[in-house]
Parts: C-alpha cells; structure tokens; sequence
C-alpha cells in the first residue's frame, strides 16, 4: 500500500528489497518497503541503525558496493527504473537528478582537492562548461549556504573547514547541479547540536528556494519533527509507521513511535518520572525468525497475534501503521507505556 | 619554514658526521680486528704489518687517522686509496656516478610503470581473478633473489640462448652514453629489467594496499554518488591519495639506490658503479674508498629523507601546516 | 499486560571468541595462506630431514669432495665427473635433474651431491633467517615501546640511534659489519664467538632490520598512549608495569607477529645475499647463498648448483610472504604493508 499525494510523485519505491548473501546465511537489510517522495516534499525516514533506513536509499542510487548485495523491487523516478539501469544510465543520475548528502563532513571529500575542484567536478561532469566557468559557479553556490568569504575558501583544502563549513561544502556541492531529489542520510548526526540547527535551516532554506524534494535520514525524532513533511518510521528493515508529520507527532499509532517519541523530552511542560527508553537492543539483522512483528521482542503490548507480520493498516487518510493492536485502543495504550516504568524484562508494573 | 629546513639540515649534518665515525669505529676500532692485518695479507710477517702501519699511518691514535683522513677527503680533496696507492678516491667515485644513475634511473623508469599498471589494475579488477594474479606475481618478484636472477638472466642470454634468440645481447659491462643511444641502452637493458622486477614487485603490492584501501572509504562513495565515472573515481581520487605514501617510499628506495644500493646487481652484471666501487673496497679493506663510498651513501639517504619530508606536504595538505 | 519475553533475537548467532581465535580462523579461511604453510612446512621438513636423505637415497656425504668418486645409474658405475667430449668440453654427467636418487640434481665441480648439499644448506638458511627475524622483532619491540612509552629524552635518544642506524644503507651496514667480523673472532665477556660462526650473521642481520620494525611499533605505542590514559601516570613505576603488559603489549603483539614471517624472508635473502658474497656463511658451513655463489662459477657448464637454491630460496620467501600477508589481513586488516625487500 503506497502512500500517493495529488500529482504525480517524483520518487516511487515499491516492495524495495535489499539482502546480503553472507557467510551465515541471508541478511535481509531492507525487507519490502514502499513509499512515494512528492515534488517539494520533505520526507523523514527514522530508525535506529540497522533498521535499514541508510542501505535503503543507497541501493535506490546504486551506490552498495558490495558483490553478495541483492537489490529487488521497484524505484521509479522520473519514469524510469532506477534498479534496472546500469551504472552508466546511473551515473547520469547521480549528482544530477538525485543528489546525496552524508552522514559524516569529515571523510566525504577526497582531502587532497579543494571545495572548489570538487565541486567544479561535480559541475563538469554532468554540463560542459568550462573550468572558469564551473569555479565562478562553486564561488557562487560556497556563497549560497553561507559560507563567508567565499572567493577565497573555494581554495581551501577540507581539513581548513570546520564540521559544520564542511557539511556545508558538501551540500554546496550536492545542489551544484539543481536536483530535483536530495537525500541527505544523517547529515547533522556528527555535528554539534548549535550547527545541527543551522544546517537544518539551510536545508529548508534552500528547499525552499530551489524546490527540491528532500529525503531526511535521521535516527533523531527531534531532526524529522523540525522539518518533514513526512514521516516514515523503519524497524528491523520494515515499515512501522507511515504519514503526516503533524499527525504522526501528535498522534502516533505503533508501539515503537511511541518509544521513539518518549526518548524526546517533551517540551510542553509535562514532566515524565524518566526518559522511557526502548528496553532491548536493536534487531539482529541475521535473526531468521522473521515471520513476526520484528518489534514483539521488545514490545510492551506483545502477543501472539503479532505472528505472523502484520500488513500495513491505513487507519486515517494518509498515516498508515503495522500493529494488530486496536486503532481506538491507541491513544490510552500510548500514555500506559509512557507512564509506565517497564523493567528489562518487561513486565509492568 | 627556513628555520624548520635548516634545522633539519644541521641534524641531517650531524648524523652524516655520526656515520663517518661509525664507519671508522667499525673498521679501526672493532675488538680482534686489526686493519693492518687485513691489508698486508693473511700469513704476514711482523716486519710487514710494521710497515703497513707505519706508512697507512695506522700506528697514530684512532682520531688523527680519522681526522686526517676526513681532511684529505673534504679539504684537501686529494684523499688516495689504500689499495691502488697514488690512486685517487674522488676520481673514482666520480667516474662511478653516471653507471649507478644509469642503472637506477632505468630500472625506475621501469618499475614505476610496472607499478602503476598492476597496482591499478589489481585495485579495478579486486575481486576477479586478475587481482591474486598480480599480488602473486608482485610477491614472486619480492622474492627472487636480485642477484640470483642476475645471474640466471645472464646464464639465458650470454650462454645457452646466446647464438640464437638473445645473440643481440651484448657483453657484460658499461658502455657510457657518449657512445650513443643504442650500446648504452642494450647493455643496461638486463640490468634494468633484473632491478626493476624486484622493485615493481615491492610497489605494485604497496600501491595495491593503498589504493584498495582508499576504496573503502567515505569519500570515494561521496565521489561515485557525483556521478563521476569508476575509471576517474579510481585513478583521480583512490590513486591521487594513494600516491601520498607510495612516492614517499619511493623516494626513500630512490635514494638509497643512488647511493650505491643496486650493489649486487652491479656486481653480477660488471657494472663499475658506486655500488661495486663500495664492494670492491669493502672487501680490500680499502678504508679510503669505504668511508667516501659509505659517506657519499648516506648522505644521498639523509638527502632522500629531507626531499620526502617535503614531497609528503606538498601531497598531503592536510600535513603543511604543522 | 503481557510480559515480553527476554530478547533473545539480540544475542549473536556465534559467540564471540577472543581477537586471537578470530585472527586464527581468518588465516584458516586465506586459502594462499594455508598453502604457503603446508609449503613451508614441507620445505622444514626435507632440510631437516637431510642427514637421512644424505645417507639413504643419495648414499654420500654432502660436505667431502667427491671428485674421483662413482655413481651408479642403470646399474651401471659412471664416475661423478665425466668430461665431455663434444661440443664446449662442458663437463657432462652429471647435470641435473637426473630423477635417480643419486645424484638427483646433478654434482657440483667437487663432486659431491647438489640436491643434499641444498638440504644441508636449507638448514642454515632458514635457521638464520627465522632465528634473526626473531632477534629482530623481539629488539625491535623493546625499544620501540621503551620509546614510545616513555617518550620525552628516552624516545629522542633511542630515536636519533634509530635515525642513524637506518641512514647507514641497511646492506651496506650488513656487508660492512661482515666483512670485518667474519674472519675474526670476538670476545665479549666471557662470550667467544669464534669466526665462522654462524651466530655472527644472524646477529648482525638481526640488528640491522631493527630500525626498520621498531619505528612502526614506536608510532602504535605512541597513538595507544595518547588514546588511553593520562600523561601523568607514566613514570608512576609499578603502575608503568602494569599498563605496559594490560594495555600496551596486547595491541603490539599482533603488530609485532605480523612482521615475523615477513622478516624472516627479508632476513633470508639478506643472509643469503651476505653468503653470495662470501661473507655470510663460511665454509665448511653451507647455506643457499654460499652454494649459489658456488654455482656462479660454474654458471655456463653446471647450471643447477646455482639455480636450483634460487628457486629454493625464492618458493620459501614466498610462502612466507603469502603467511605473512594472511597474517596481516587476519590480525590487522587496516595495516599498510611496506612490501618485502
């Protein structure tokens, strides 16, 4: 069940499977995902690690780099399949079409080049323009995403920026060629929480300044609750919980939102006892019992009816979830577990 | 920046000058060694080795002799050699300059494209079965031994294959570049080649390290999602980063092999270059010569060290500022 | 309210085992590795075994020339150097290999028996080889840990007799500490070594790669001391001790055990280049080196003396290099190699 706003979306993945062949067998790392990303939308996908939100759109761009990685399913963008081109038909995407931003500012730039010549690379490798031309082009976009004097720090070497410069570099480099897509996978995870907030503003800045559509990777409800548009909450490499982002955050049907959003102190003023935080680990990817809600082992309302995985239930137009447990029943459910102490072992008091 | 280059010039001077004292203490001063022994001959009577020590002036205390000796070296220039009397030691050495610099900048020539070639197509084709090929062939040319090969080379194409595919092949020996392209290039050509499969084998394996190395990293992921190409991603972004540590051990290598460390591949193919020179004295006990062709050695090795140091900067500039 | 159940889907499916039981079965899975040590094991196994090869396939005895001796082939008796009488009067029978037992790779000027000679030699060459990489490694990781632990005026002084000791050209410090060494003999307290021995090479071959492993190991000591504790706890005494062995030794051991086998080749052919020079191994002794450098002069009319050590020597060094870099992947897969010399 697809999620579909009025026009037609720009992005449209469908029962996206990506697996690993290991040594001990099958890893399922995303595991039937669908979703739609619309023209100028902004979409949160929220995780923990593991829950497959990175790998996902990596595959969608080609960009796994491993021999045993299955990828199958369906990625339509601008008509085409994108998991049916070869690497040459993607490279015409990538950096064009559909840019990507990562996680961490530190390592994303060969440290031997200037900001300028990577993104003068970038530039020439998709138009033909001249090297004068691309660079007077780096100088202006370095310009864009506010970085002060930028005539001269197109010179520098990466190492001369600071972490936040340098995430801004790289998304200066990302919107080099006016994407209609940008996907920025953890862009503010390995920055301070003083920059995490600028840069997040730049984004919406320059979204909405250039109209493209965003895919957010976070692990952090407090990122998507500043900028989405949507929200699609991923566990275990499936989808928990799919919708709005007002709806989603006022509103939450799966037992893990709830966790996700209780481990955000909550700033209209009600007091909790103690940050409830998800008992339990992260799901063990090689796991094989997977014919279940892969969430049951650490859900407080668990049962048997968690067997076998529950499909995904469109309750209100637009916000969809996978639980068994009863819609009505949500809300009074979800201020039990908030309220509630659960112990390791979960049981509650 | 001048201070920090002179102040690495002055420790470069001072290990020289630790070298030269080393080497004398080795030859003059090692316990149950008696040098003039060693030059009049073993069974030699008492009558002679007096008179070796008295005319190498070998009867003075140890820091005249190597007071004196570095004086005729660097002062006087008219140092002469034990062996050869009248005979003197910077001629030598000069003369045995362009051979090793002949043999070495081939062989580099050689090797480095060797190199490039393997290490960068072991990195492209990681995975298939080109990538073992090539490490397994960088480690058997590691592990031949240089002068072995010399030798079994020489045996193929001075003897068994010499009136039939290798009869084009001339005599061991120099032949300087004055007397043409040609001679010069055909004699070295077997000893280019015997050097250059052992360093080839050296650095296509360390390039290869490198460069597969740099593939797992972040930025060459950030470079495909751009939307370059995989050849371009390879060899401008791996290669570039890779070049960083390998030209420092090339330098390294370089200098070492200018300085006369191509030793045993001069012997093998009668070559008279600094390495012989160095070997033939060593054996003679021709201190003069052992202690100008060590000096002159070392001092390319410090030399190579100092021109890394700034090689590296100017590759890596994350280092410049520190 | 129901209970959930203690997770059990966030246990591993393996337990996990020590880095050692790991590394180990990393080198298990290196196929190259594994065959390099059946080769080398093979290769241990037929030198050792050359005092019964030399009495009972190749009936002679490896070290006395053997110039008038016979041999028997066919059951036939041929004397062991038979003079040719065509072509360049290259001496003919025999010149290996000759797949009988005698004489298997053919006889040297001397007469006697190449292929146990090769044995015989492959002894000294590997026991030099291994014994010195040893020597080298265990000195090398002294003091590159005394210096890079202790750092300040101990590291500047071990630091600089590092510098000077690696500007000398490493075989040429080799040669230089040979040629005066070896045709005398030294007395060191109450320890003689007389010339000839061949505890002098590996000594001296020993000592002189020690710049080229301790640097290494100083720069891992040094980023470990920065990364775990403060600078004021060192110098503290017997808290000193203690880190050196919970926290320092453990994470250069590795470091240290991957450069054994790839010392132990570089030290082979070293000594081996030393006895090509006739100042390694000394007669009576023989190694592969001093019987290449035999069979250089018998290059044109017996050709097997001198090549067939070679490929000895060169199938040995790169079964250990083919160890050495399963090792290193196992132990260290982010270590960059420096490549063998």
């Amino acid at each position: 069940m697809s999620e579909s706003t009025a026009a037609q979306p720009l992005l449209d993945v469908r029962d996206l499977r990506v697996s690993f062949r290991t040594r001990s067998g099958t890893v399922d790392a995303v595991d039937g995902i669908s979703f739609t990303v619309g023209r100028g939308e902004v979409l949160g996908i929220v995780g923990e690690s593991g829950s497959g939100k990175s790998v996902s759109m990596l595959s969608v761009l080609g960009l796994i780099d491993n021999p045993n990685c299955v990828v199958e399913g369906e990625v339509i963008f601008q008509g085409e399949d994108l998991l049916k081109l070869d690497d040459k038909e993607l490279r015409r995407i990538r950096g064009k079409e559909i840019a990507m931003v990562f996680q961490d500012p530190m390592t994303a730039l060969t440290p031997v080049y200037t900001a300028g010549w990577h993104i003068s690379e970038q530039i020439r490798a998709h138009e033909k323009v001249s090297k004068k031309a691309a660079h007077a082009r780096a100088v202006q976009l370095l310009d864009a995403v506010g970085i002060p004097n930028a005539t001269d720090r197109v010179n520098s070497y990466p190492h001369e920026f600071s972490g936040g410069m340098r995430q801004r570099v790289v998304i200066a480099m990302a919107l080099s060629c006016n994407p209609s897509l940008l996907i920025a996978d953890e862009p503010t995870t390995a920055l301070d929480v003083t920059i995490q907030a600028q840069i997040l503003e730049l984004l919406r800045d320059l979204q909405s300044e250039f109209g493209s559509s965003i895919v957010l990777i976070t692990h952090d409800m407090g990122v998507v609750s500043q900028m989405s548009d949507r929200v699609l909450v991923m566990y275990g490499g499936r989808l928990a919980e799919a919708g709005p982002r007002r709806a989603l955050m006022r509103d939450p049907l799966h037992p893990y939102t709830w966790g996700l959003m209780g481990s955000i102190p909550p700033t209209d003023g009600t007091r909790v006892e103690r940050l409830a935080a998800i008992p339990g680990a992260p799901i063990n990817p090689s796991d094989p019992d997977r014919d279940r809600c892969l969430f049951s082992s650490r859900c407080g309302f668990a049962s048997d009816a968690c067997r076998p995985q529950p499909g995904l239930v469109e309750h209100v137009h637009g916000h969809l979830d996978a639980c068994v447990l009863p819609y009505d029943q949500r809300p009074a459910l979800r201020l039990e577990a908030l309220t509630t102490v659960t112990t390791e072992s979960g049981a509650s008091a | 920046m001048w201070r920090f280059a002179g102040k690495r010039a002055l420790a470069a001077l001072l290990v020289l000058f630790a070298i030269s004292v080393l080497v004398f203490l080795i030859f003059f001063a090692t316990p149950g060694v008696d040098p003039a022994a060693r030059i009049a001959g073993r069974n030699a009577s008492q009558e002679t080795l007096a008179q070796v020590r008295q005319s190498f002036g070998l009867d003075q205390p140890i820091w005249t002799q190597y007071g004196v000796m570095m004086r005729h070296l660097f002062i006087d220039r008219d140092l002469t050699s034990f062996v050869n009397r009248g005979a003197e030691v910077i001629p030598q050495v000069q003369q045995a300059i362009p051979v090793t610099l002949s043999l070495v900048i081939g062989a580099a020539v050689i090797w480095v494209i060797l190199a490039l070639v393997m290490g960068v197509l072991a990195t492209a084709y990681r995975g298939t079965a080109v990538d073992p090929i090539i490490v397994v062939l960088g480690v058997i040319g590691v592990s031949l031994p240089v002068y072995w090969l010399g030798e079994v080379v020489n045996l193929v194409t001075q003897s068994r294959l010499h009136d039939t595919i290798f009869a084009w092949v001339p005599s061991l020996g120099y032949v300087s570049l004055s007397e043409g392209f040609g001679p010069w290039a055909l004699h070295l050509l077997f000893p280019w080649l015997t050097l250059a499969v052992l360093y080839a084998g050296i650095y296509a394996r360390v390039l290869r390290s490198e460069m597969v190395g740099a593939m797992n990293e972040d930025y060459i992921r950030m470079a495909r999602a751009k939307g370059i190409g995989e050849w371009r991603v390879l060899l401008r972004h791996a290669l570039r980063t890779s070049l960083i540590v390998v030209v420092s051990l090339f330098g390294l290598d370089f200098g070492a092999l200018i300085g006369g460390a191509a030793l045993l591949t001069e012997v093998v193919f009668g070559l008279q270059g600094i390495g012989k020179l160095t070997y033939d004295s060593l054996q003679n006990f021709d201190l003069p010569v052992i202690l100008a062709c060590v000096l002159y050695a070392a001092f390319f090795v410090v030399l190579a060290n100092f021109i890394v140091d700034l090689l590296y900067a100017w590759l890596d500039p994350r280092v410049r500022h520190v | 309210m129901s209970a959930s159940t203690t997770s059990t889907s966030t246990t591993p499916a393996t337990p996990s085992a020590g880095p050692w039981l790991n590394a180990w079965r990393h080198v298990r899975r290196d196929r190259a590795a594994m065959a390099a040590v059946v080769v080398l094991i093979l290769i241990i196994l037929m030198c050792l075994a050359a005092p019964l090869y030399e009495n009972y396939v190749a009936h002679t005895d490896a070290f006395t020339s053997n110039v008038n001796g016979t041999y028997v082939v066919d059951g036939q008796t041929k004397p062991v150097l038979e003079a040719s009488t065509e072509g360049l009067g290259l001496g003919v029978n025999p010149i290996g290999p000759t797949w009988s037992s005698q004489l298997f790779l053919g006889a040297d000027n001397q007469g006697r028996d190449v292929m146990a000679r090769m044995l015989f030699g492959g002894r000294n060459s590997l026991v030099i080889g291994f014994t010195s990489a040893i020597i080298c490694c265990v000195l090398a990781g002294i003091v590159g840990i005394v210096a890079g632990y202790f750092g300040k005026a101990v590291d500047a002084v071990l630091s600089r007799a590092l510098d000077v000791l690696w500007a000398f050209p490493v075989y040429l410090l080799a040669i230089c500490l040979s040629v005066v060494l070896i045709n005398s003999s030294i007395t060191i307290g109450p320890v003689t070594l007389n010339s000839g021995s061949i505890i002098l090479p590996i000594l001296i071959i020993g000592i002189v790669y020690v710049p080229y492993v301790a640097r290494p190991i100083r720069g891992q000591v040094l980023s470990l001391r920065e990364r775990e504790f403060v600078q004021s706890a060192v110098g503290a005494g017997a808290a000193d001790l203690r880190l050196l062995r919970r926290e320092i030794l453990p994470n250069v051991l590795p470091t240290i055990i991957v450069f054994l086998p790839l010392m132990t080749a570089i030290n082979m052919l070293t000594e081996s280049a030393l006895s090509f020079l006739s100042i390694g191994v000394q007669p009576p002794d023989a190694s592969w080196g001093t019987i290449i450098n035999d069979g250089v002069g018998l290059l044109y009319t017996r050709p097997m003396v001198a090549i067939a050590p070679g490929i000895m020597l060169a199938i040995t060094a790169v079964a250990l290099n083919l160890l050495g870099d399963g090792v290193r992947d196992a132990l260290d897969p982010k270590a960059r190699l420096r490549g063998g010399v």
